[in-house]
């Protein structure tokens, strides 16, 4: 069981794929101006990296180990080309905003970094299970990054949100600022670095007193 | 003179790193010395014009003549990888120098998404031969330029003072936010 915890732990916080790792960074920065622009990648993305994780845990036997890399990347551009044409089908406005970072997700670091490290070791339930929590961590940074943005650029939370979740969607629009002018540089490139150097910040705070308290509680035999 | 404008666009304005946040994942990670930022530097703009050619030939003359434009992205991240196998194959036979420099770079601009994103925008913006190849090499000049700025201004970073919980990534990626924003004072200029 232990196992599965560590699997979750490091997907959403030890080894968070954004913030410890700084793997996929283009994508986690290019559409993080809006929160449902945040949410569609985050999803496209964890979709791919199970898909990928799975079945590159199906055939790691059949693999050799000179020829792994390419054959790690094939796989991955193919999930990533069937997520996209899905898209094109059901989501297609947020496809023309986010349409060239689907197809970019084939080169994010992250995908390719969880099918050599951990899916070409692990059996096929841990793999996809690995996708989904680095997945899930990675979406969670961004939804963060993208609401962080979102407020502070527009002074609204959630707009649009009906490009994701259809016509019925737009009551989740909330506006925070009544009459706020928006401060453009947190939409425009400099928001999306200095955000996310704020994110990372934040966690290492937070990490900092964690370990504090730790030893603090400790008894001061050992040190 | 068009292409000039195309050129500085490029390098300038619409800058890879900093304005279309492609390449992120070199830009941070092997920017801490200025001798390895030049050698991934050069490295990447070789690939970067050479795939970016090449993929606009398949496009022109495999994909769209058999309607296969659905393929684009596993045609061009092969076309890629091949690239950077025979880029590593060649420079490692004739110039052992080279190779000492730039060798451990190579295998890791497959995974560099602003090759395949300079690919994918040439066909998004049905740039021709000329402007593709042009596309490709300001692409990879801007994406260089940017690279050493930030290398150097990170050597300096080491030796400053810095909070504990802002040391390495979040200080870096602040200071990358500060270039970014000097950076747009070029979007006056075209």
């Amino acid at each position: 069981m232990s196992a599965y915890k560590d699997i979750i732990n490091n997907g959403l916080w030890k080894n968070n794929p954004a913030t410890v790792q700084l793997l996929g960074l283009c994508p986690l920065l290019a559409v993080s101006s809006t929160v449902v622009n945040a949410l569609g990648l985050g999803i496209a993305t964890m979709l791919v990296l199970v898909v990928s994780n799975a079945t590159v845990s199906l055939i790691r036997k059949y693999v050799r180990d000179e020829i792994r890399i390419p054959v790690f990347v094939v796989v991955i551009a193919v999930a990533v080309t069937i997520i996209k044409i899905l898209m094109q089908a059901f989501f297609y406005d947020l496809y023309l905003i986010i349409g060239l970072f689907v197809a970019l997700i084939t080169t994010n670091c992250v995908i390719i970094a969880r099918a050599e490290a951990f899916a070409s070791k692990n059996n096929v339930f841990q793999s996809s299970l690995d996708g989904f929590f680095m997945g899930l961590g990675f979406t969670v940074v961004l939804v963060i990054l993208g609401a962080f943005r979102e407020l502070i650029g527009f002074g609204t939370l959630f707009q649009q949100m009906n490009l994701l979740f259809g016509e019925g969607a737009h009551w989740l629009q909330i506006t925070v600022f009544e009459n706020y002018d928006g401060f453009l540089l947190t939409i425009l490139p400099p928001g999306a670095f200095i955000g996310l150097g704020l994110i990372i910040a934040l966690k290492n705070v937070i990490d900092n007193r964690l370990k504090q308290k730790v030893s603090d509680g400790l008894p001061q035999t050992a040190t | 003179m068009e292409y000039l404008v195309l050129l500085f666009t490029t390098i300038f304005v619409n800058n890879l790193v900093l304005s279309r946040f492609l390449g992120l994942c070199p830009f941070m990670g092997v920017s801490k010395k200025l001798e390895t930022a030049i050698g991934m530097g050069l490295a990447t703009a070789f690939v970067l014009t050479l795939s970016s050619i090449l993929s606009f030939l398949a496009n022109e003359f495999i994909l769209q003549p058999f309607e296969l434009e659905y393929l684009k992205t596993v045609t061009f991240i092969l076309l890629i990888a091949v690239v950077v196998q025979a880029t590593e194959m060649v420079v490692h036979k004739t110039s052992p120098l080279l190779y000492s420099v730039l060798g451990i770079y190579l295998p890791l601009i497959t995974t560099n998404c602003a090759v395949l994103g300079v690919a994918l925008l040439n066909v998004q913006e049905g740039n021709d031969f000329i402007q593709s190849a042009l596309y490709g090499f300001g692409g990879a000049v801007g994406f260089t330029l940017v690279m050493v700025l930030f290398a150097t201004i990170r050597e300096r970073l080491e030796l400053a003072d810095v909070p504990i919980s802002f040391q390495g990534a979040p200080i870096a990626l602040i200071t990358a936010g500060f270039m970014s924003v000097a950076f747009m004072g070029f979007a006056g200029m075209a």
